[in-house]
């Protein structure tokens, strides 16, 4: 379980160009914190920084458990959750097939997955295949599985968008639960997300 | 190991349905051992001569029909994330890519090579050599494939840029394969050829994970 998540004098260049500098951001477990800034400013880079899918041009990223820091790899491979722009999903697979084989990767259970596909009222539509499903109802299965898995850090782009009105308060939800067990959200939103979170401007 | 299990399977279901799976690759085997006699003249002494050659040949060739899109569709969905965060490192999560590649393709390719060199009138003494080659070729295939295919992630037009970048490669296992079902059909001295086709293969499995590795990472960033 992260403790941690410590971002100190972080900067990160896509090409020639600098989309922000001397970012400094602690999170801590129960803590979820939420990115703003114009489209462009370095949201997602920073998510995927985080992730390790992104190298930073500066700064570090560290992650601490409540034994002290732990390697980012170990950290990763362990402990970290992303929901990004898409949704990770194939088409051609039905619903039951692609969350149980997530679910299974990044280490939780089949009833794990079957419990976190009843949060998100999926359990009609897990025999489908994903092609069928609308872009609100692949939303809810991509984030069923970050439910459905032990991780204690969750990096979400935008997960929001797809959602209806009643399914972003169940989503909160699950939020808030992952929250009160000790869990830790970074997000990148446009709209607020419906449970308390600090704001982190990202660029000028 | 569990998760690699897991990996794999879902890999097999996905490379079994990739474009047809194996009955597409054997599909695209037999026009091909049909075509080039066409092409080469029906003599039958001749024919029979370069059965073997053609069987192995047209081999290669058809395994690289389904490796175009071995990790670009988990490029563009977004799955290539979540495979990266998973709790194998991506060098294993391109073995398990390539293993299944091979088991769901490969294989049954191997086994078809020797029905279609008896077609074109090999003799059968050489079957059960030729279905040693086509086996490990078709492993070094694989390999060498999903390599092809990891450094293209992300480019236009990657179809054609794998097979670019991958049929230079494919060129020594066929070399070594031809020579060993050459030198077998024609009492001469053969085992030089198959082991260095085995020697190539490891090399392939042992190396290549590292690079499509990188390459994937590269395409990440």
């Amino acid at each position: 379980m992260l403790r941690a998540v410590l971002i100190q004098e972080l900067a990160i260049s896509r090409g020639e160009r600098r989309l922000f500098s001397g970012l400094n951001l602690t999170l801590r477990a129960g803590e979820a914190a939420v990115l703003v800034g114009r489209n462009g400013a370095g949201k997602t880079s920073l998510l995927r920084a985080v992730a390790g899918l992104l190298r930073p041009a500066e700064g570090s990223i560290a992650f601490e458990t409540a034994e002290g820091p732990i390697e980012a790899d170990t950290a990763r491979a362990e402990q970290l959750h992303m929901l990004g722009h898409q949704d990770g999903l194939k088409s051609s697979r039905t619903a039951w097939e692609e969350l149980r084989f997530q679910t299974l990767w990044t280490g939780g259970t089949e009833e794990s997955a079957r419990a976190a596909a009843q949060r998100f009222d999926l359990p009609r539509l897990l025999d489908l295949e994903v092609r069928r499903l609308s872009a609100g109802q692949r939303r809810r299965l991509a984030l069923a599985r970050l439910a459905a898995s032990p991780r204690s850090l969750w990096l979400l782009d935008e997960p929001m968008a797809p959602l209806d009105a009643a399914q972003r308060e169940a989503f909160g939800a699950v939020m808030a639960e992952h929250l009160a067990a000790g869990g830790m959200i970074l997000a990148s939103v446009h709209d607020p997300l419906p449970i308390p979170a600090r704001s982190v401007e990202i660029g000028q | 190991m569990k998760a690699f299990g897991v990996l794999l399977r879902r890999e097999l279901a996905l490379a079994w349905g990739r474009g047809g799976g194996p009955l597409l690759a054997l599909t695209f085997y037999a026009c091909v051992v049909v075509l080039l006699p066409m092409a080469s003249g029906r003599a039958p002494e001749r024919l029979a001569a370069i059965a073997p050659g053609i069987a192995w040949l047209a081999l290669a060739l058809a395994a690289l029909l389904s490796l175009e899109r071995l990790f670009e569709r988990d490029y563009e969905d977004g799955t290539l994330d979540l495979l990266a965060l998973g709790p194998a490192p991506l060098e294993a999560v391109a073995v398990a890519k390539c293993l299944a590649q091979w088991l769901a393709s490969g294989a049954p390719l191997a086994l078809a090579a020797p029905v279609a060199a008896l077609m074109l009138g090999a003799e059968p003494k050489v079957m059960p050599l030729l279905v040693l080659c086509a086996l490990a070729g078709g492993l070094a295939f694989a390999f060498l494939g999903g390599l092809g295919a990891a450094l293209a992630l992300g480019s236009k037009r990657g179809g054609l840029l794998v097979a670019v970048i991958v049929l230079p490669l494919f060129a020594p296992p066929v070399i070594f394969g031809a020579g060993a079902l050459d030198g077998y059909g024609a009492g001469l001295p053969w085992t030089g050829g198959l082991l260095l086709l085995l020697a190539y293969c490891v090399g392939a499995v042992a190396l290549s994970p590292l690079a499509m590795a990188a390459a994937c990472r590269n395409a990440l960033d």
